[in-house]
């Protein structure tokens, strides 16, 4: 027999499903907010989303030469970094606040802890948080051409009255990605029926959020006041694209649900009980450092195991 | 350099077995109290006046201390030595003694002192001791104020107290913060690696470094560290293989052409 049969091993049906198509349709998803934070913040946010951006992919490839490692900048995940960390950032910031941040997300969260997958926190989010705490300044001026005062969570906490209309639709001040509810939800749909996200994490992160403010906002169940803490901030964008994060959520299905939960539970107490208005990102860090525990809690019991966890 | 000779002594507490870069000893007072280079460095001289004279009195008093409690009375001996440092410190230097609060009497559980007190004063003669605590408490003092010096540049653009950075330089506050600390600890111990590792490419014997080993390990503070230097040499082996011997190479390329022409032969 002259013709020698090809043989592998298994899989032999691959689906076509890669993380640069997955990365490349987050990076759609998030189009919308970032087209509408340009709409209303000006030409500002598009310079901070270019040079945060260009920021994130430069580091990452600088650092992949330089450690002679393969280059990984073509599977966008570094672009869905920048962007994110960009959609989180203040109109006013300086550009190099842009380039800080970018090159923190990437060296320090993500390369060293040895690249895509590895990391164990969120990238856009540890800069966002490392950015907070270096320019807490900065990183809380939210003044801009277009908004002077206070964000709508900020009004809310100090006992005023906001308008929701504006807050669903976006025309707010706050971070560039973060005011336009119905911006975020399109880009959510559209990772939802593509299947790239599923609707088990932020489900259960906002349901358990929404509980957790009608039994301790000091409100009771007034839905003016539950709109706003939902449409404020940065809960829509963390719940969908910053909690959903592949490489930081835990893999089981009950875990994701617990995962949820726990982020709700936080973003509930900070931002009721803590001194600053919002408490998203600090949430979805802690819920991060929480995930291997929750993936050990919830691992699925093999067949046949009876009982015993494996 | 002779063994156990005074500048030997010396040259290892500031480079061999730095304390903080290379034996990784004393992290609490070196990540809490370095926020600014004036702080590390009167931290690392407090230190050093306390190890220093610790263990000379201990090395005086080794043939006294029963060996059953001879850690309760190192630290007595340490731990009045650290009082007068303290009451010092309050009388003459107040502001230095208010930044550093409650690290100063911390100084008595510095693993460094009781370390260096169990495993060189309480086995060497008094001179010797001395100059082995002034060596180590000098490397303590070098890198409490370069760690001090790099977080007070980042994160107040000054060093001692003068500005440095140009006026238009925003501070990058976390750097004065806790995690700025083990930032910069990080990344000074990268560099002190890095530099370990080139000198390991360039063949000299730096091996004895990482562990912080004299050869003695009967008095040496890092028992179980031969299996660590095992390795490391097994390490170093690999790499030989993969990157050096160029027959390997070419073992290596010949392995692949003959894949692919089985590969060719199988399409």
């Amino acid at each position: 027999m002259s013709d020698l049969m090809k043989v592998s091993s298994n899989p032999h049906i691959r689906s076509k499903v890669t993380t640069a198509n997955i990365m490349l349709a987050v990076v759609i998803a998030l189009l919308p907010a970032a087209g509408f934070g340009i709409y209303n913040f000006g030409i500002d946010a598009l310079i901070l989303i270019i040079v945060t951006v260009a920021s994130t992919v430069l580091t990452e490839l600088i650092y992949e030469k330089a450690m002679h490692k393969k280059v990984t900048i073509g599977d966008f995940s570094a672009v869905v970094t920048g962007l994110l960390l960009a959609l989180n950032l203040p109109s006013s910031a300086p550009w190099w606040i842009g380039v800080i941040g970018g090159i923190f997300a990437i060296l320090v969260v993500k390369m060293l802890f040895g690249g895509l997958g590895q990391n164990f926190m969120n990238p856009a989010l540890g800069a966002r948080c490392f950015l907070l705490i270096s320019y807490t300044s900065i990183m809380c001026n939210f003044e801009c051409d277009a908004y002077s005062g206070a964000t709508p969570l900020a009004s809310l906490k100090a006992g005023e009255s906001v308008n929701i209309l504006d807050m669903v639709i976006g025309k707010t001040s706050g971070t560039i990605g973060e005011t336009s509810m119905i911006a975020i939800v399109i880009g959510a749909c559209f990772l939802i029926l593509l299947g790239v996200i599923d609707l088990k994490i932020p489900g259960s992160y906002i349901v358990t959020f929404t509980v957790f403010v009608i039994l301790f906002g000091g409100h009771g169940f007034d839905p003016a006041f539950i709109s706003a803490h939902l449409a404020g901030g940065g809960l829509m964008l963390g719940a969908f694209f910053m909690a959903t994060d592949y490489v930081t959520r835990p893999v089981t299905r009950a875990g994701q649900y617990l995962y949820g939960v726990v982020l709700g539970l936080l973003t509930g107490i900070f931002r009721i009980y803590g001194p600053s208005a919002e408490g998203v990102s600090y949430a979805i860090i802690l819920g991060n450092l929480l995930v291997p525990l929750i993936e050990k809690v919830t691992m699925p019991i093999a067949f046949g195991k009876r009982g015993k966890r494996a | 350099m002779k063994q156990n000779s005074i500048s030997e002594r010396l040259i290892n507490g500031i480079l061999k077995e730095n304390p903080t870069f290379v034996l990784m000893l004393g992290m609490c007072p070196t990540l809490a109290v370095t926020t600014s280079a004036i702080n590390g460095l009167g931290m690392g001289l407090t230190t050093m006046v306390v190890l220093a004279l610790s263990n000379l009195f201990i090395s005086l008093l080794r043939n006294v201390i029963p060996d059953k409690v001879r850690i309760p009375a190192f630290i007595v001996v340490i731990a009045s030595f650290v009082t007068v440092a303290e009451l010092l410190l309050k009388a003459y230097i107040p502001f230095l003694y208010a930044a550093l609060g409650l690290y100063i009497p911390l100084i008595v559980v510095n693993c460094i002192i009781l370390g260096r007190a169990e495993a060189y004063a309480s086995k060497n003669g008094p001179l010797l001791s001395l100059f082995d605590g002034i060596g180590m408490g000098l490397g303590f003092t070098c890198a409490l104020t370069i760690i001090g010096a790099v977080r007070e540049l980042l994160g107040a653009g000054e060093v001692f107290g003068m500005g440095i950075m140009p006026e238009s330089y925003v501070p990058c506050s976390i750097f004065v913060l806790a995690p700025g600390a083990f930032f910069v600890l990080a990344a000074l111990t990268a560099i002190q690696n890095k530099v370990k590792i080139a000198g390991e490419k360039k063949g000299k014997d730096m091996s004895k470094i990482q562990s912080g080993c004299n050869s003695d390990c009967m008095n040496c503070a890092d028992a179980g560290c031969s299996r660590r230097i095992v390795n490391v040499e097994q390490n170093k082996s690999d790499d030989l293989e993969i990157i050096e011997i160029g027959d390997d190479e070419d073992l290596l390329e010949e392995q692949e052409n003959s894949t692919e022409k089985e590969e060719e032969g199988n399409d």
